[in-house]
C-alpha cells in the first residue's frame, strides 16, 4: 500500500487495530500498466521530487524507473486538479486507468506486530548559514550529488553544474554537515555512514572524469565497517584526490563564474581559502521527518535526538510490546546493518506470531501439465502493442503476418497489453484452443514479467518451460523511436529468434525437497545464542555447538557496555532461557568433525564430552566469534601495568587498586590493527577507551587520562560519550602511522612510570607522559577456528580473514553457500548492540528456511550426459557453488550436478571440452538455433546474390 | 544464464552465420550477480576468440565486450553506437580484410571444429590467476601468451582447414597448399602426422589423400 500513511493504533500485542488512509494517486493501480504514455502527453513541467527537484518531471509520473508498483501517480500540479483544465492523460490511457475521481480512503486492519522502518531524513543544510546551500547555486547537497552521479538522474549521468552545465573540475566535500556538533540546529552525533559514502563519490567521480580533482574537508575518518578500510586506501589514491583534515565553511560566490570559494585552516599554513567549480555538503542522518508525530500515534519513546528510544539488550524492541523497530529508525546505520534489522524484526515478529504462520494463505492449484513430448511443436506467437510504447514505433500487425510466415508457427495474434489480466486469459484459453505447445510472447524485458507469462502458460495446462519472450521494447521500441521501419524490420528479426528457440525448447521439472526442521548454530557466545533462542521461539529445534566448557563466549569478558547494559546478568538471564528451553541442545567442549549434505538436508558430526554425536539439521548458523590480539608492541606482557581494553575493563570491574587510583593512565588505539598485518579497523576499541575513560573519571575525577589515537571513531551516538570524556577533561591526542607512541619504562624517584612519547599536531612538540596505567586498545582478531569451520561448511573467507557474507549490502547474515547463515563477530568486530542485531537477523533468514516444508529447485540447472562425461573435472573447477562432483558409475568417475545447489549460471557448460555438461533451458541446440535464426533465409540469399553478381 | 556462458563455439557460429560483428554484454566486473564472476570467463572467452579471429584474418575488432549494469542504459546505448558505426565502417564480414565470403565461412568453420580443443588449452595453459580487468589484458596482450597461442593454434587450424577441405574431394599435396594459401611442406608434415592418427591415408594409385571415414 503506498500513499498511505497510518492514522490510529489501537490494541495490543497479537491483536492491534490500524487506521490507515491513503491519499489518491489519480490512477487505478490494477490497471495501469506503467506504460509512461500519458506522462508524455503531459504538459505541466515540475521539479522532480525524486532527482532532487534539480531537474523537471511531469505532473503524471512514475516515481523512478524502479518504483514499485511500476505504476504512474498526479501530483498536484496537475491542471485538472488545480483548475480543471486539460485531461489529456485521460484521452491517451488505453487501459482507462486515470481516475480524477479518486478521494482519499480509510481502511482498518487487524494485525498482530508493528515494524516501524520510517528510516532518516538527509540535514538539511540551509539551516546553517556558513554553507550556503540554496543561496550558491554551485553548492549542493551529497543528496544531490547522489542523483547528479545516477544514470537516473538528472543529467542521465552526467555530472554537471547548474550554473553553466559544464563538468566540475575541482570538486570539494565538506564532511560532518550537521553531524557531530551542539550548536543549534546541529546533530550531537555522527552519522556514521558521511565518510564511506564520500569516498564512494570521489570514487564514483574519478571513475566518470579522471581528471576531476577532489579534495575532501574531514574530520576523522571513520571507516569502521567491514572493508572500509581499504575503500578509503582507494579512494585516498587516486591521482587528484585531497583529504585535508580541517572545518571547513564556504565563503562567497566569484561573480561570473560562480565558482565557490571555502575556507579551511591546517596546523602547518594556518587559514587559507581555495576556490572550487562545485562544493558538495556531506550531509548527516536527522530522524524521520514525522518523529514526533510517530512517536504518539504508535505510543512509543523517543530518544534525546528523536530516534526510537531502544533497550541495548535488543535494541529492535521498543518499550510498546509488538511494536518493533528495524533500519536507521533505530539510529543512524548503513545498508547492511538496516537490513540485518529487518529480517530480525521479522524474527521477533515471527516470535509472536509463529502460532499463526501461514493461517492466511492459500494454495493455488494449476491444471494438470499436458505431455505434448511427442507433438511437433506448435508456436503461437502474442506481439504486444504495450499501449503505444511499441506499436508507435513498431508495426505490430505486419510484425503478427510475419510470424505466421516462420516454421512452427501456427498461430500469431496482436494484444493492446499482454500482461493485463484479460490478455492472460485470452493466451491460456487459445493455447489449449489452437493446441498450442508453446508460446512466444513478443513484448518486454523478461526480467519484470518472465514469471507472469509462465504462470500463464502453467494456467494453460503447459510446462512452464516452454515459453520464450522476445524483447521488442527495451531492445527495439524504445531504442529506434525514430527509425520506425527498421524497427518493424528488427522486431521481426528478434521474433524470429525466439521462435528458432522456441521450437527446441524441452520440458522441465522443478522439483521439491524436503527441508529438516531442525537448526544447527556453531557458537554459544550471545550471537549464537540469541540467534537459537530466537529459531526454537518459533518451534524449532536448535543445537547449540560450543567449543568450551560453558555458554557466554567474549561477552564473559565484558562487563558493561557504553550504552549502560550490564553485560553479565544480561548474559546470565540469557544462558538461563537457554537452558530453560525445551527446544534448544546444547553441547559442550564440542568440536566438529565432518559436515555433509546442503540445504535443507545437513548431516553434522560433532564430538562433545568424549561421544560422537550426528546431528541432522535444514540450516547451519556459524557464530564462532572473534579473538583478542595479543600485543608485541609497547611492553605488552612485559610490564604488569600494561593492559588491554577488555582487560582494563575487567580490572575496573574487579576493583584493581593500581588501576582505580592511578594518577595518570595513558590509552594508546589502533594496536595490531590498521597496519599492514592487519588492514581493517577493529571498529570497537574507540567506544571501549571512552567507556573505560569515562568510568574511571567517575570513580576519581582527577585521574588524568590522556587516550592517544589516530582517529575517534565513535560513530552513532557514541559520539556523545566522546564528548562527555571531553568536557571530563580526558585529553585526546592524535597520532600518526608514520611515528607511534613510544613506551618505556623509567624510574622516576621511588617508582617506576611508563613513560608514553608522543608527538602532538596542534602544539607542534613531542609530549612526554609518565603513566602509572597504559591500556592497549589491541585489536580483534578472527577466531583460530574460522578456516577450519568455513572448510567444513564450505564458505569462504573474506581478505582479513573473517566469514564472507553473501552480498556485503544485501545479504549480510548469509553464506553464498545455500542453507548456511552467520552472524557477530565472527562476521567482522562489533559492539553487542550490534551482535544481538545481528543474531536476530541470521534467526529472520534461517526461519524463511525453516518454515517451508519444501525448498524448490529451478527447472534450468546443469545436466551432465555420462556417456560423454570424460571425468576431466572442468566442470567442477568452473563452478563456485560447488554444485558438481565426481560420483562413482559402472563407466567410472563421471560429473553429477546437485540440483539443488546449482544456480544455472552455465560456466561449466561453456567449459566442458566434450558438451556433456548441458545447462537446460539454456541448450547449445537452442542458443545455436537462435544464433543462426538471426541471419534470415532472406538476407543470405540476398548476398549470395550480391556475390554472384560481382561475379 | 551468466555472460560467462556465451560460448566461442556461439561467436563462430554467428560469424560463420553472416554476422558482421558480435557484441557481448556483461555484468560489471566485480559487481557478480552470482557469486561466481563469471564475466571474467566471458572476458577470456572474448580475448580468446580475438585471437581465432586475427588467426582466420578477421579484424578482431568485429567482437566487442562491454560491462555495465541494469541502470547503464545511457552507457549501453553509447557503446552500441558506436560499435555500430565501427562495424559500418568496416563494411560486411570479409570486405575490409579482403577475404570472400566463402573463404571467411570455411574458416570460422574449420575453427569451430577446435573449440573443445580450446577449451582444453585454456585450461592447462590460459587461464589468469588473479581476476581483474589489468591482469586479464596483461596476460593476453603479452608476448608469451600470443607465442603460445599461435604455437598451439596455428597447427590445428591449419589441420582442421585440410580435412575440410578433403570432405569435398582428394587432393594431392600441391593442390591443398595451393588452395589453402599454405607451404607445400608444412601440408606434408602436417599430412604425415594425420595419417598416423588415422585421419587420412594417402591413395597412392590417385596420389593424392583422402579422408578416412568414420
Amino acid at each position: 500500500m503506498t500513499f498511505t500513511e497510518v492514522e490510529r493504533v489501537e490494541g495490543e500485542k497479537g491483536n492491534f487495530s490500524v487506521t490507515l488512509k491513503t491519499r489518491p494517486r489519480y490512477i487505478i493501480e490494477d490497471r495501469c500498466t506503467g506504460c509512461t504514455t500519458c506522462v508524455k502527453y503531459c504538459p505541466v513541467q515540475y521539479p522532480d521530487r525524486f532527482n532532487q527537484e534539480i531537474s523537471m518531471n511531469k505532473a503524471v509520473h512514475v516515481y523512478f524507473s524502479q518504483a514499485i508498483p511500476l505504476v504512474a501517480y498526479i501530483d498536484d500540479s496537475c491542471l485538472f486538479l488545480k483548475e480543471g483544465k486539460c485531461d489529456i492523460c485521460r484521452g491517451v490511457c488505453k487501459m482507462d486507468a486515470i481516475d480524477f475521481k479518486q478521494t482519499p480512503k480509510k481502511v482498518d486492519i487487524n494485525v498482530g506486530a508493528i515494524i516501524l522502518s520510517a528510516g532518516i531524513t538527509p540535514f538539511d543544510p540551509s539551516v546553517k548559514e556558513e554553507y550556503r546551500y540554496r543561496e550558491y547555486e554551485n553548492v549542493v547537497t551529497s543528496m544531490d550529488y547522489e542523483r547528479l552521479l545516477s544514470s537516473t538522474g538528472p543529467y542521465e549521468g552526467k555530472v554537471l553544474r547548474k550554473t553553466d552545465k559544464k563538468h566540475p573540475k575541482k570538486i570539494a566535500w565538506i564532511q560532518c554537515v550537521g553531524s557531530r556538533r551542539v550548536t543549534p540546529g546541529d546533530n550531537s552525533y555522527c552519522s556514521g555512514v558521511c565518510c564511506t559514502y564520500t569516498q564512494k563519490q570521489v570514487i564514483l567521480t574519478k571513475d566518470h572524469d579522471t581528471e576531476a580533482e577532489c579534495t575532501i574537508f574531514h574530520n576523522d575518518i571513520r571507516s569502521f565497517g567491514k572493508d572500509f578500510e581499504r575503500y578509503f586506501q582507494r579512494a585516498s589514491a587516486y591521482p587528484g584526490v585531497e583529504f585535508i583534515r580541517s572545518y571547513a565553511a564556504v565563503t562567497k560566490e566569484i561573480p561570473g563564474s560562480k565558482n565557490v570559494v571555502v575556507r579551511y585552516a591546517t596546523p602547518d599554513e594556518g587559514v587559507k581559502e581555495k576556490e572550487f567549480d562545485m562544493v558538495v555538503l556531506s550531509v548527516g542522518l536527522n530522524p524521520p521527518a514525522a518523529y514526533k508525530e510517530i512517536s504518539e500515534k504508535f505510543g512509543i519513546d523517543l530518544n534525546s535526538h528523536g530516534f526510537a528510544k531502544t533497550d541495548s539488550s535488543n535494541p529492535i524492541k521498543t518499550n510498546r510490546p509488538g511494536i518493533f523497530v528495524s533500519g536507521a529508525f533505530q539510529g543512524p546505520t548503513d545498508i547492511p546493518e538496516s537490513v540485518f534489522t529487518a529480517c530480525g524484526a521479522g524474527s521477533q515478529t515471527g516470535e509472536l506470531l509463529d502460532y499463526r504462520r501461514g493461517k492466511l494463505s492459500t494454495q493455488r492449484v494449476y491444471p494438470d501439465e499436458r505431455d505434448v513430448s511427442q507433438e511437433e511443436p506448435r508456436i503461437g506467437v502474442f506481439v504486444c502493442h504495450c499501449g503505444a510504447n511499441i506499436s508507435s514505433v513498431v508495426n505490430v500487425p505486419s510484425t503478427v503476418e510475419y510470424a505466421l510466415t516462420l516454421p512452427n508457427v501456427v498461430y500469431a495474434k496482436q494484444q493492446i497489453f499482454s500482461c493485463a489480466t484479460n490478455s492472460a486469459k485470452e493466451i491460456t484459453d487459445l493455447a489449449r484452443e489452437k493446441g498450442l505447445n508453446r508460446v512466444v510472447i513478443a513484448a518486454c524485458s523478461p526480467r519484470t514479467l518472465e514469471p507472469l507469462f509462465r504462470d500463464t502458460l502453467r494456467e494453460a495446462g503447459l510446462n512452464q518451460y516452454y515459453l520464450d519472450m522476445a524483447n521488442i521494447r527495451e531492445h527495439c521500441s524504445w531504442v529506434h523511436s525514430k527509425q520506425k521501419e527498421e524497427a518493424t524490420q528488427k522486431a521481426q528479426d528478434i521474433v524470429r529468434m525466439s521462435v528458432a528457440r522456441a521450437s527446441r525448447l524441452e520440458p522441465l521439472q522443478e522439483f521439491d525437497l524436503p527441508v529438516n526442521k531442525t537448526a544447527l548454530v556453531v557458537g554459544g557466545g550471545i550471537a549464537g545464542m540469541t540467534c537459537a533462542l530466537s529459531i526454537a521461539r518459533q518451534g524449532h529445534e536448535v543445537h547449540i555447538v560450543e567449543k568450551a566448557k560453558d555458554l557466554g563466549g567474549m561477552a564473559r569478558r565484558l562487563h558493561t557496555t557504553l550504552e549502560g547494559l550490564d553485560v553479565q546478568t544480561y548474559l546470565d538471564k540469557l544462558i538461563q532461557k537457554i537452558y530453560q528451553n525445551p527446544l534448544i541442545h546444547v553441547s559442550h567442549e564440542a568440536t566438529i568433525k565432518n559436515v555433509e549434505g546442503y540445504l535443507g538436508n545437513f548431516t553434522t558430526t560433532i564430538e562433545t564430552e568424549g561421544r560422537i554425536k550426528e546431528i541432522k539439521h535444514g540450516a547451519s548458523v556459524l557464530a564462532i566469534g572473534a579473538e583478542e590480539y595479543k600485543p608485541t608492541e609497547y611492553l605488552y606482557g612485559q610490564n604488569e601495568n600494561v593492559f588491554t581494553h577488555m582487560e582494563l575493563g575487567q580490572e575496573i570491574a574487579k576493583g584493581n587498586e593500581t588501576v582505580l587510583n592511578a594518577e595518570t593512565l595513558v590509552m594508546i588505539q589502533c594496536v595490531g590493527c590498521r597496519n599492514e598485518d592487519r588492514n581493517y579497523c577493529s571498529r570497537v576499541c574507540c567506544g571501549h577507551a571512552v567507556k573505560n575513560a569515562l568510568k574511571l573519571k567517575k570513580h576519581n575525577p582527577d585521574m588524568r587520562i590522556y587516550i592517544l589515537f589516530r582517529d575517534m571513531r565513535t560513530y552513532g551516538f557514541r559520539e556523545d560519550a566522546y564528548r562527555e570524556a571531553s568536557e571530563n577533561d580526558v585529553k585526546f591526542i592524535r597520532y600518526e602511522p608514520e611515528d607511534k607512541p613510544l613506551v618505556e619504562a623509567v624510574k622516576e624517584g621511588k617508582k617506576t612510570v611508563l613513560r608514553v612519547t608522543v608527538p602532538d599536531y596542534i602544539l607542534g612538540k613531542r609530549l612526554e607522559l609518565d603513566a602509572d596505567v597504559l591500556s592497549l586498545a589491541a585489536a580483534v582478531i578472527p577466531s583460530e577456528s574460522t578456516k577450519e569451520i568455513a572448510g567444513l561448511f564450505k564458505v569462504t573467507l573474506s581478505p582479513d580473514g573473517y566469514f564472507k557474507e553473501a552480498h556485503v549490502k544485501l545479504k549480510p547474515v548469509e553464506f553464498a553457500t545455500d542453507g548456511v547463515f552467520l552472524c557477530g563477530t565472527a562476521h567482522y568486530p562489533k559492539h553487542v548492540p550490534e551482535t544481538i542485531n545481528q543474531a536476530y537477523g541470521a534467526a529472520g533468514r534461517v526461519l524463511t528456511l525453516l518454515s517451508r516444508d519444501t525448498v524448490t529447485a529451478s527447472g534450468s540447472v546443469a545436466k551432465v550426459t555420462e556417456y560423454d562425461c570424460v571425468s576431466c573435472g572442468a566442470c567442477i573447477t568452473a563452478c563456485t557453488y560447488q554444485a558438481i562432483e565426481f560420483v562413482d558409475t559402472p563407466k567410472g568417475k563421471k560429473a553429477w550436478v546437485n540440483p539443488i545447489l546449482c544456480k544455472g549460471d552455465g560456466l561449466c557448460n561453456a567449459k566442458c571440452p566434450t558438451n556433456a555438461i548441458v545447462l537446460k533451458h539454456f541448450t547449445n541446440d537452442a542458443l545455436l538455433g537462435q544464433i543462426d535464426a538471426a541471419s534470415s533465409a532472406e538476407e543470405i540469399m540476398a548476398e549470395m546474390d550480391a556475390v554472384l553478381e560481382e561475379v | 544464464m551468466c555472460s560467462g556462458r556465451v560460448d566461442i563455439e556461439f561467436i563462430l557460429r554467428a560469424f560463420a552465420g553472416g554476422q558482421d560483428g558480435v557484441f557481448i554484454g556483461g555484468c560489471k566486473l566485480d559487481e557478480c550477480n552470482y557469486v561466481t564472476h563469471g564475466n571474467y570467463d566471458a572476458l577470456s572467452n572474448t580475448y580468446l576468440t580475438k585471437k581465432i579471429l586475427k588467426h582466420l584474418g578477421i579484424n578482431p575488432d568485429r567482437l566487442r565486450i562491454e560491462f555495465m549494469s541494469g541502470a547503464d542504459g545511457q552507457l549501453l546505448a553509447e557503446k552500441t553506437d558506436e560499435f555500430t558505426h565501427q562495424i559500418k565502417s568496416l563494411g560486411p564480414l570479409g570486405s575490409s580484410e579482403g577475404l570472400k565470403k566463402e573463404e571467411v565461412t570455411f574458416n570460422l568453420e574449420a575453427a569451430r571444429k577446435l573449440v573443445p580443443f580450446m577449451r582444453l588449452v585454456e585450461r592447462e595453459r590460459l587461464r589468469v590467476p588473479v581476476k581483474s580487468k589489468k591482469a586479464y589484458k596483461d596476460f593476453f596482450e603479452s608476448e608469451e601468451t600470443n607465442a603460445l597461442f599461435d604455437k598451439i593454434f596455428s597447427e590445428k587450424l591449419a589441420v582442421s582447414r585440410i580435412i575440410r577441405l578433403l570432405k569435398t574431394a582428394p587432393l594431392s599435396t600441391g593442390a591443398i597448399a595451393e588452395k589453402l594459401g599454405l607451404k607445400p611442406s608444412d601440408v606434408s608434415r602436417h599430412m604425415i602426422s594425420s595419417s598416423r592418427h588415422g585421419m587420412v591415408r594417402y591413395d597412392t594409385a590417385g596420389k593424392c589423400y583422402t579422408l578416412v571415414q568414420a
